[in-house]
C-alpha cells in the first residue's frame, strides 16, 4: 500500500500543467485523487510524476450559460450534490452525484476526474452519455520550432479549446480521446427543455462500491409522447455504453410500462458485462433490465412533474 | 449503592478519553531511536518452487540495509515455527511456497518507503507447482500433496459422541432433515492490522517485543521456548501489547512477520518495525471458519431426537488454529445448542490446501459460530418439515429452565439458562405474529419478506484447568490489585483489551467489591514485566476468568481490610459489618471506617502481627464455562429485481447474566451484530482454481458500514451464572455467533414458498437473484 517514488508538481496555470504533461509522458494529472492514489498504492499505476491541478484558478464552478450547464472540471462532487441548480433542473445529475463513493470521497473527488479517469465503473460517464453532454479539452499547441521545454520561458502559448461529444470521448477502459497535453477543463450539459426528466439508478453491493450495474436515463415528453431519450449504462462493459436500442424503444412511446419493459430489455441486450464478484453475465444483464425500467419510470414521472 | 458506580452502571469508558482524542498508543505509534523498517515480498503463486532469490535487486534500492530469507533464518533454526495446534508453519520458505501471499523474503531498510520499494524490487524465480484449493479434492487419492513433510492432506480426524446411538436414533425418528452447508473463509479485518517493533539489545541480551497480541504472556513463553537454543530466556524477553485496534481472534496467533522482525533486529542490532498493510492482513493472516458441514437432525412426534454433523475443515497449508490444545475442533460440540436432545455425534476432518494457514476463532469461542449456524439452520428446517412455525417448534424443544444445570449429550454442563423467556421477549419486541400476518399479505401481492430466528447458546470463559490449556499452560487468568495509601488503586490483569473496555469494567468490579469509585482505579494490562501471568483476551473469557479474579482478589483485600478496621475501631472482627466502601460496628452504624481510611492505616497504622500494605492477587481457575444465550429475530425484505436483501428489523435479546456496564454490553452487542450480519450477507475470502485470492482487499472484501447495518433493537433477560463470583457471563461474541443464522433463516423463510430450502452464505444479491431466477420468481422491474 506504499506507492513507488514519483515527482510531484503543482503548476499554477493550465499552460504549465500541459507543458509538464508533455515533458513527462508517464505523468498523470491529479484532481481529487480518489481513484488514482489507491491505484498507486496498489502499484497498479506507477506514474513518474503527478501534476496537481488544485492551484490552477478557474477550474471549478457550476452555472448555466449559453444554453448549457457548465461544470468546471475541478468541481468537487459534494458541490454538485449540494447545488440547488443541479437539484432543481438536473435530477439525473443530482441522482448520480449522490451515489458516487461516500460523503468523504465526494468532498474531494472531482467531476472532471470521474469523467476523464474513464473507469467503466465510474458513474458520471453514463450520465453524460444520457445527457448528450460534451467536454471541453484545452491544449497549448506549439506552432514554432524547437521543443516545448526550450521555449518554456519565452512567449506564452496560445490556448486551443476543443469540444468533444460524450459519444466520442470514451475510447476504452481508462482511456479517452484526450491528446497528450490536452486537459479536460469543462463539462457542458444541454439545459433541459420543457417536459424533461431524468434519473440514475445504481445498484451497489455496499455504499462506496462500484456499481454492479447502473443506468442513466434522460428524456423529454412532448404532447404525452417521449420526444427525446438518452439511456446509458455503467460498469457493464469496457466503456460506458449508450443503449441506443433502448432509446429508440422509448422515443415515440407514451412512457407506459410496455414501452419501459421494451426499453429495459433492449438495454439489457446492449450490456456487455463480464463475470466477477458482483455477479454473472446473466445476473448483470438482469440488473440492467430492472434498473432501466426503474430509472425510466422515474424519469417519466419527473418529466411529467417538470414545469412545462 | 449508586455512589461508587459498581455493577449495573453505564459508566463512561475510561479509556475513551485517549481514544477519541487520537491519543491511543498503537504499535505504529512506537518509534525507537535508530529503528529500521521491514517489508515483506510475498508469493504470487499458490504453490511453487523457489529457484532463486536475487538479493542484489533489493539491495540496489537506496536505503535497503538487508534482505532476510529462509536461509538466513535457517542458520538460527528459525525457518519454521510451531503453531498452537502443534503443527509446523514456515517463517520464511527455504525452497517452496504453499499459498499465494506467503512470505518469501523480507527487506529491511532505513525508511518505510525504502523497505516497500526494496520488497517490490526483489526478484524471485519460481517454478509453479500443481495447486489444490478444494478440501474435498485434497482428500481424493492422488491429490496434489500440500505438505512435503506429511503423507497426505488429511490433518486430523476428531469425533465426539456416540455415532451408533445417533444413527439408531435418527433411524427411529419420524422426520429427518439433511443439509450440507459451507461457512466460508472470512477474516476479522480489524481496523488495526498486525505488526510489531522488535528491539534486541545485544549488550544486555534482552529482547523487547511490542506486539499486536491478545495474549502477551503466552506469546512470551512461546518465544522463550522456541528461542531457548539461542540462549534467550523468558526473563530476558519483554512483550508489550500496547493499545490494540481490534483483535477478534486474529491477534492470537504468532505470525511470521513477528519472528522475521525479531531476527532482523538481532541481525542488524537495531530495533525493527514491521506493520503489515491491509492487503497483507486480509491475504495472509489467519482466516476463520471454512467448515463444510453435512448435518442431519431428526425428530419424533415433534420432539428433536438426534443430531449428526460431519465436517471437513479447510485449514490451509498448516493447522494454525488457535484452540485450546485438547480441542482440535474447538468447542464445536456445543452444537446441540439450546435444545434438549438425547443423541448426537459430531466429526471433523482437518485438511491441508494451498491456502493461508489458520482456523482462528473470529469473535467466537472456538468454532461456536459454526456449531450455532448448523443447529439453528437445522432446527428451522426440521420445524418446517414438521409443518410447524419455527418459533413454536423451538419453544417446545428448548432445554427447560428446571433442567439446569443441564448436561448435554455431548458432555457440556450448561450452567444456567431460560431460553423460552428470551425467545418470547424477542418475539414480543418484534411483533412476531403481526409480522407473520404481514408476510402472508405480502406474499399474496408477490412481495418477498421473511422472518428469521436464531436461539443460540454460547460456551465461553475458557476454561477450567482440568480440560483447558494452551500448549500445557492452564487457562486460568489473573488479577493483581494494590490499594495505595490514599485509597486509590492500581489493578493489573493477565488479559489484554483490544477495545472491550477492560479499564472500565474491571474497575467497576473492584468498585462493587471494595467501594472504591472506578475513576480511582487504574487498570493496566499487556506488559509482561508488570502484569500477572494470564492467557489473554479472546473467546469471551476476560469477564469469566480475569473478571472473576478481580472479584476474588478484591475479597481478599476486603478480608484484610476488615482486620485493619477492627484494629482501628477497637472492635472484634466478628462485630463488624460491611456496606459498600465501609466497615462499621454492628448496631452502631456511626462507628465505622471507610475503605480509604483503612487503606491509609494499612501503611501508617497497621495492626501488630499483620503485614503492612493492602494488596492481593488471584489466579482464577473457573469451575466451569459460562453459557450466555439469546434469541435474535430479524425481518428482511428481498428485492425481486436485484436479489438484494434488506434487514428491516433486527431484535436481539441477550442474556449474559449480570451486566457489569450495560452501555459497554450494548456496544459489544452492536458491534457483534454488525460482524454477524457481515458473513451472512457480505464477507467471503475466496480463491480461484489456481489458488489466487479473489477477495483480498476492501474493494472485494465487503465489510458492512453504518449504511448497511440496520437499527439494532436490544433486549435483555438476566440469568446469573451460578458459579461466577458476580454472576456474569462473557458477552463479547454472542452477537457474532448468533446473528448469521437469524439472517439466513429469514431469507430462506422469505423464499420458502418458492421451494427454496437453503441459502449458502454470503447471501449476495447475485446469489439470492439466482435462487429467485431458478424458482421463476425474479422480477424485471
Amino acid at each position: 500500500m506504499i506507492p513507488p517514488q514519483f515527482d510531484y508538481h503543482v503548476p499554477e496555470s493550465l499552460a504549465d500543467a500541459s507543458r509538464l504533461l508533455l515533458a513527462n509522458p508517464e505523468a498523470k494529472l491529479l484532481a481529487g485523487g480518489h481513484s488514482l492514489i489507491p491505484m498507486m498504492r496498489f502499484r497498479l499505476a506507477e506514474p513518474s510524476a503527478l501534476v496537481d491541478l488544485r492551484k490552477i484558478p478557474g477550474l471549478a464552478g457550476i452555472g448555466e450559460a449559453e444554453g448549457c450547464l457548465r461544470i468546471g472540471a475541478m468541481t468537487r462532487e459534494s458541490e454538485l450534490e449540494k447545488s440547488e441548480l443541479v437539484q432543481g433542473r438536473y435530477p439525473l445529475l443530482a441522482d448520480t452525484a449522490r451515489v458516487i463513493g461516500d460523503p468523504l470521497v465526494r468532498n474531494l473527488a472531482t467531476v472532471g476526474g470521474n469523467v476523464a479517469h474513464a473507469d467503466p465503473g465510474n458513474d458520471h460517464p453514463a450520465t453524460m452519455l444520457a445527457y448528450r453532454a460534451s467536454f471541453v479539452g484545452r491544449s497549448f499547441p506549439d506552432r514554432r520550432s524547437g521543443t516545448l521545454l526550450e521555449q518554456r520561458h519565452e512567449l506564452p502559448l496560445q490556448a486551443e479549446d476543443r469540444t468533444i461529444g460524450a459519444d466520442d470521448f470514451f475510447t476504452g477502459p481508462f482511456s479517452t480521446c484526450l491528446k497528450p497535453g490536452e486537459i479536460l477543463i469543462e463539462i457542458r450539459i444541454p439545459a433541459p427543455e420543457a417536459g424533461s426528466g431524468g434519473a440514475y439508478e445504481k445498484f451497489e453491493r455496499k455504499v462506496g462500491d462500484y456499481a454492479v450495474a447502473a443506468v442513466a436515463v434522460q428524456l423529454r415528453l412532448e404532447g404525452g409522447r417521449i420526444a427525446e431519450a438518452g439511456v446509458a449504462l455503467t460498469n457493464v462493459g469496457l466503456t460506458p455504453i449508450r443503449a441506443s436500442a433502448a432509446e429508440a424503444a422509448l422515443i415515440g412511446s407514451d412512457g407506459g410500462e410496455a414501452a419501459l419493459d421494451e426499453a429495459a430489455g433492449a438495454a439489457a441486450a446492449a450490456a456487455e458485462p463480464h463475470e466477477d464478484h458482483r455477479g454473472s453475465v446473466e445476473y448483470k444483464r438482469a440488473v440492467v433490465r430492472t434498473l432501466t425500467f426503474r430509472a425510466a419510470s422515474r424519469a417519466v414521472a419527473r418529466a411529467k412533474e417538470a414545469p412545462a | 449503592m449508586a455512589k461508587c458506580r459498581g455493577l449495573g452502571h453505564s459508566v463512561q469508558r475510561k479509556e475513551d478519553a485517549r481514544f477519541i482524542r487520537g491519543q491511543g498508543r498503537y504499535i505504529d505509534d512506537i518509534k525507537l531511536p535508530g529503528m529500521l523498517y521491514l517489508d515483506i515480498t510475498r508469493s504470487p503463486y499458490a504453490h511453487a518452487k523457489i529457484t532463486k532469490i536475487h538479493d542484489e535487486t533489493a539491495l540496489a534500492v537506496p536505503g535497503v540495509a538487508a534482505v532476510i530469507t529462509g536461509k538466513t533464518l535457517e542458520a538460527y533454526n528459525l525457518a519454521w515455527m510451531p503453531t498452537l495446534m502443534s503443527d509446523q508453519q514456515m517463517v520464511l520458505p527455504i525452497d517452496t511456497v504453499k499459498y499465494q501471499a506467503q512470505e518469501v523474503a523480507a527487506v529491511v531498510a532505513t525508511s518505510r518507503y525504502a523497505a516497500a520499494d526494496g520488497a517490490a524490487a526483489l526478484e524471485v524465480d519460481y517454478e509453479p507447482l500443481p495447486v489444490v484449493v478444494d478440501p474435498h479434492a485434497a482428500l481424493e487419492p492422488g491429490a496434489t500433496r500440500v505438505r512435503d513433510d506429511k503423507d497426505s492432506n488429511h490433518i486430523f480426524h476428531w469425533e465426539h459422541g456416540d455415532r451408533e446411538a445417533t444413527e439408531a436414533a435418527l433411524a427411529a425418528s419420524d422426520t429427518v432433515v439433511e443439509q450440507a452447508m459451507h461457512l466460508p473463509r472470512i477474516h476479522v479485518a480489524s481496523i488495526e492490522t498486525c505488526g510489531c517493533v522488535a528491539s534486541w539489545n545485544p549488550v544486555e541480551g534482552h529482547l523487547t517485543l511490542y506486539l499486536t497480541t491478545q495474549a502477551p504472556h503466552a506469546i512470551r513463553t512461546v518465544v522463550a521456548l522456541v528461542t531457548a537454543h539461542l540462549g534467550l530466556a523468558e526473563h530476558r524477553i519483554r512483550v508489550i501489547s500496547p493499545d490494540i485496534g481490534g483483535g477478534f481472534g486474529g491477534k492470537v496467533p504468532v505470525y511470521p512477520g513477528y519472528v522475521i522482525a525479531t531476527a532482523a533486529s538481532v541481525v542488524t542490532g537495531k530495533p525493527v518495525k514491521w506493520i503489515e498493510d491491509r492487503s497483507e492482513n486480509l491475504q495472509a493472516d489467519s482466516f476463520a471458519r471454512d467448515y463444510h458441514i453435512k448435518a442431519r437432525l431428526g425428530s419424533k412426534g415433534g420432539k428433536i431426537t438426534a443430531l449428526s454433523l460431519d465436517t471437513i475443515a479447510d485449514h490451509g497449508y498448516s493447522d494454525a488454529a488457535a484452540n485450546p490444545s485438547k480441542f482440535p475442533a474447538g468447542l464445536y460440540h456445543i452444537c446441540t445448542g439450546s435444545y434438549d436432545l438425547s443423541d448426537a455425534h459430531v466429526s471433523v476432518d482437518g485438511v491441508y490446501t494451498n491456502k493461508p494457514p489458520g482456523g482462528i476463532a473470529y469473535r467466537c469461542s472456538f468454532r461456536v459460530t459454526e456449531a450455532v449456524h448448523a443447529i439453528e439452520r437445522m432446527v428451522d428446517l426440521l420445524a418446517r418439515e414438521n409443518g410447524e412455525d419455527p418459533a413454536d417448534f423451538r419453544l417446545r424443544n428448548f432445554i427447560r429452565p428446571d433442567q439446569f444445570p443441564y448436561t448435554s449429550v455431548l458432555g457440556w454442563e450448561y450452567d444456567s439458562g431460560d431460553y423460552g423467556a428470551a425467545l418470547e421477549k424477542a418475539m414480543d419486541m418484534i411483533g412476531y405474529r403481526d409480522l407473520r400476518a404481514e408476510q402472508t399479505e405480502k406474499r399474496a401481492r408477490g412481495e418477498l419478506m421473511g422472518i428469521g430466528i436464531s436461539s443460540f447458546t454460547e460456551i465461553v470463559g475458557a476454561g477450567p484447568s482440568k480440560t483447558f490449556d494452551i500448549l500445557g499452560i492452564k487457562m486460568f487468568d489473573s488479577s493483581e490489585i494494590r490499594i495505595h495509601p490514599t485509597g486509590k488503586a492500581i489493578a493489573r490483569f493477565g488479559t489484554k483489551s483490544q477495545g472491550q473496555g477492560h479499564e472500565t469494567t474491571y474497575a467497576q468490579i473492584i468498585a462493587e467489591e471494595l467501594g472504591i469509585p472506578p475513576e480511582d482505579i487504574q487498570v493496566e494490562e499487556g506488559d509482561t514485566d508488570t502484569a500477572p501471568y494470564g492467557l489473554g483476551t479472546y473467546a469471551s473469557r476476560s469477564t469469566p476468568t480475569a473478571g472473576a479474579a478481580a472479584a476474588i482478589a478484591s475479597r481478599k483485600i476486603r478480608a484484610k481490610a476488615k482486620k485493619i478496621a477492627a484494629h482501628l475501631l477497637e472492635a472484634d472482627e466478628a462485630d463488624l459489618e460491611w456496606e459498600q466502601g465501609r466497615f462499621f460496628v454492628k448496631g452502631s452504624p456511626d462507628r465505622g471506617k471507610t475503605i480509604q481510611e483503612i487503606a491509609f492505616a494499612a501503611y501508617t497504622n497497621h495492626p501488630q502481627g499483620l503485614e503492612a500494605g493492602l494488596e492481593a492477587t488471584s489466579y482464577y481457575d473457573p469451575p466451569n464455562l459460562t453459557f450466555p444465550f439469546g434469541s435474535y429475530v430479524c425481518a428482511v425484505d428481498i428485492d425481486r429485481g436485484t436479489g438484494q436483501v434488506r434487514i428491516r428489523r433486527f431484535v436481539a435479546v441477550d442474556d449474559c447474566g449480570v451486566r457489569i456496564n450495560p452501555m459497554i454490553v450494548e456496544g459489544q452487542i452492536h458491534g457483534g451484530l454488525a460482524m454477524g450480519i457481515a458473513p451472512a450477507l457480505f464477507e467471503e475470502i475466496s480463491y480461484d482454481p489456481d489458488g489466487n485470492i479473489t477477495g483480498g482487499n476492501f474493494v472485494e472484501y465487503l465489510v458492512p458500514t453504518a449504511m448497511e447495518t440496520p437499527h439494532w433493537e436490544l433486549g435483555e433477560t438476566v440469568t446469573p451464572s451460578p458459579h461466577h463470583p458476580i454472576g456474569a457471563k462473557g458477552v463479547g461474541e454472542s452477537a457474532t455467533v448468533g446473528a448469521p443464522a437469524a439472517v439466513v433463516n429469514a431469507v430462506v423463510d422469505a423464499l420458502w414458498h418458492l421451494g427454496v430450502r437453503h441459502m449458502e452464505i454470503p447471501m449476495t444479491p447475485a446469489r439470492v437473484w439466482s435462487a429467485l431466477n431458478e424458482h421463476g420468481a425474479a422480477a424485471t422491474r
